[in-house]
């Protein structure tokens, strides 16, 4: 007999697929001797055990099952259950088996995590996340979703479970670095955004009312975009190094914090600037003139209407400026601005892998947690503001 | 529109023309250029990076944009246009998701991640440049399809279309000035990208300045930079052309 089973969720099908492809042929983690030795492949049926374990295997079936839900409200939320809490207990998993492993073996044996899991880990994301999507939820509610399963893996870190996995291991023996370097890659954004911020917010108010501004600014920055990060890096530091010479004891050098602030705030002046100006200018006019026929000053207007209406345009080029300075403030470490960027390059340079991932990995985490939380902040301007006709969303 | 046609003064004032000329000066006469670089840094026993040439360090880096550009705009492209079909609408938000996510990873943590998966190497910093280039790519693909009014479709089904007709008749040519602005993002990014590549072992351009910064050479550094930056500011204004030609294509 045939059983017909109604297909509702192909995403979560495909998805279901893809885990179960990479669970079979994939490794699940890599176990190395030693940093130099390169690693055996541990598959994902070997490292099944325990609590972890049983969860995963229950919500590996549930995703498996998925697909043949009904689209109902308890359908999908059992959905989203299923995948976030597999991606959480697929990162049980490594961290019991990286202790297993790590039992009657040196101090210098390393378990890291291979392909298989990243696969594994991602179908189950994208499933929770697809899901929360077809439950109606929005942008920040999806957050939620993805903040969840973070909150799942941060309380096993914090917990001390994945100590034996290799790149905590290289945390461990570099745990006052890596603080300095999440501090000083903060810094360095923070430091970029403050001249951008006072520069490019009356820019972007000029080029609003004199057009003559931004046909003159705008191609500038445009140019200065296009410019690769490591060139414009390398342009600078000739003059600066010069500069330095010219006038000892300034402090200037053409290597350092100072190039990378500088060219930091060249790139993130074309979306500042420019979601001003594109704020400003989407204010309807006639919302200008009721407020101009209330009685309101021009001042009053700038202030109560002009500023209100423009600020969720100008919090999203915000957010396009502080993600992209993220990750060109990793660029930066190779000019010795120091940062999460110099543990990554210190990784490549030196082969050590777990390095790499200990550098990259929080300048992934810092620039997704920027994104949400300015897009929470989009949102709620958004939503203070409320509907006006002839005017969408950013 | 082309150099052939114009007067002097727009030849002057042509930013393509201008960038296309200082970026082959500057590949050609980078070793002519030797002495000035011995005179600026007298300390360096090496003023010009001479491991590779930079014709051939140029030529690897377009290799590596346009390899990784164009199977990003297959199989970008080629996603796009499925989830904006009736039988792959399912997907699309999956695919937006990925694609709105991804492009909030930095390029360079990307392309960092590619080593302890793949290994080091010129094929690692392919893959790597591919993925990221397929976001934006896959991002606008989706927009300019849908920006296609309904009532064009309607008429285009109404003339006896088929799907692929409409598809690459109708369509395709619309939302091509949206598509090439992806494009447009994802190859300007990858130019840089690809000079940081050189750090995950492959041979671009960004060779003498990693190895200029290295070993405290500054010469190599600013060799490198000025032709990464003329390469980069020369294909954004191509595809400047190209967009105002497309422009005046697709309103034909």
């Amino acid at each position: 007999m045939i059983i017909r089973l109604p297909l509702h969720n192909r995403v979560a099908l495909l998805m279901a697929l893809a885990a179960a492809a990479a669970a079979v042929a994939l490794p699940f983690l890599g176990f190395a001797p030693n940093r130099l030795l390169s690693g055996r492949p541990v598959p994902l049926w070997t490292a099944v055990q325990g609590l972890g374990g049983a969860m995963v295997l229950i919500t590996a079936l549930a995703l498996l099952a998925t697909p043949f839900l009904r689209p109902t409200r308890f359908g999908l939320g059992l959905t989203v259950a299923a995948g976030g809490l597999f991606t959480a207990g697929l990162v049980w998993l490594t961290g019991a088996q990286a202790a297993v492993l790590a039992q009657g073996a040196s101090a210098a044996a390393r378990t890291s995590f291979a392909s298989g899991f990243w696969v594994m880990a991602a179908a189950g994301l994208l499933t929770a996340v697809d899901a929360a999507r077809r439950l109606g939820l929005g942008a920040v509610g999806r957050m939620a979703v993805g903040g969840a399963v973070a909150g799942l893996v941060a309380l096993q870190l914090a917990s001390g479970h994945l100590d034996s996995l290799s790149i905590l291991k290289e945390y461990a023996n570099r745990r006052d670095v890596f603080a300095d370097a999440v501090l000083r890659h903060a810094m360095l954004v923070a430091t970029a955004l403050l001249p951008t911020l006072l520069v490019g917010v009356p820019l972007g108010i000029a080029a609003h009312r004199v057009q003559a501004v931004g046909r003159a600014v705008f191609p500038v920055l445009n140019v200065v975009q296009t410019v690769p990060s490591i060139a414009l890096f390398g342009l600078l530091m000739a003059p600066l190094a010069a500069l330095g010479t010219m006038l000892p004891g300034s402090g200037i050098s053409g290597v350092g914090p100072l190039p990378a602030m500088i060219a930091l705030t060249l790139y993130s002046l074309l979306p500042i600037v420019r979601n001003t100006a594109v704020g400003l200018d989407g204010v309807p006019a006639p919302v200008r003139e009721a407020a101009r026929g209330m009685g309101l000053t021009p001042r009053q207007i700038f202030l109560r209407v002009d500023l209100p209406l423009a600020l969720p345009v100008f919090l999203s080029g915000l957010r396009i400026t502080v993600v992209q300075a993220v990750g060109l403030a990793a660029v930066a470490a190779l000019i010795g601005a120091g940062g999460l960027g110099a543990i990554m390059f210190q990784g490549l340079f030196a082969n050590a892998l777990d390095l790499v991932l200990l550098g990259a990995v929080p300048v992934i985490l810092l620039a997704v947690a920027a994104d949400a939380l300015l897009s929470i902040g989009i949102a709620a301007a958004t939503h203070s503001i409320g509907v006006l006709p002839g005017r969408s969303a950013p | 529109m082309t150099g052939a046609g114009m007067a002097p003064r727009e030849l002057l004032t042509d930013r393509l023309m201008l960038g296309l000329v200082a970026l082959v000066a500057l590949v050609l006469g980078m070793p002519s250029l030797k002495p000035l670089f011995a005179t600026l840094y007298p300390g360096l026993d090496r003023p010009l990076y001479e491991a590779e040439s930079f014709i051939r360090l140029t030529l690897d880096h377009m290799a590596l944009v346009g390899l990784s550009s164009l199977a990003a705009i297959l199989l970008g492209g080629g996603a796009g246009i499925a989830v904006t079909r009736p039988w792959g609408r399912e997907f699309r938000g999956l695919l937006e998701t990925i694609a709105t996510m991804g492009q909030t990873f930095p390029p360079v943590a990307v392309l960092a991640l590619a080593v302890p998966v793949m290994g080091f190497g010129q094929e690692p910093a392919l893959i790597a440049l591919t993925l990221y280039a397929l976001l934006p790519v896959v991002e606008n693909t989706v927009a300019g399809l849908d920006g296609v009014p309904a009532p064009v479709l309607d008429s285009a089904r109404g003339l006896g279309m088929g799907p692929a007709e409409v598809l690459f008749r109708v369509e395709l040519p619309l939302a091509a000035p949206v598509i090439l602005a992806g494009v447009r993002t994802a190859v300007i990014i990858n130019v840089g990208t690809a000079a940081i590549a050189s750090t995950v072992g492959a041979k671009t351009l960004g060779l003498p300045i990693i190895v200029g910064l290295n070993g405290s050479n500054q010469a190599y550094v600013i060799q490198g930079a000025l032709i990464v930056a003329a390469l980069a500011v020369v294909i954004d204004a191509g595809f400047d052309r190209l967009a105002g030609w497309l422009t005046q294509w697709s309103q034909r």
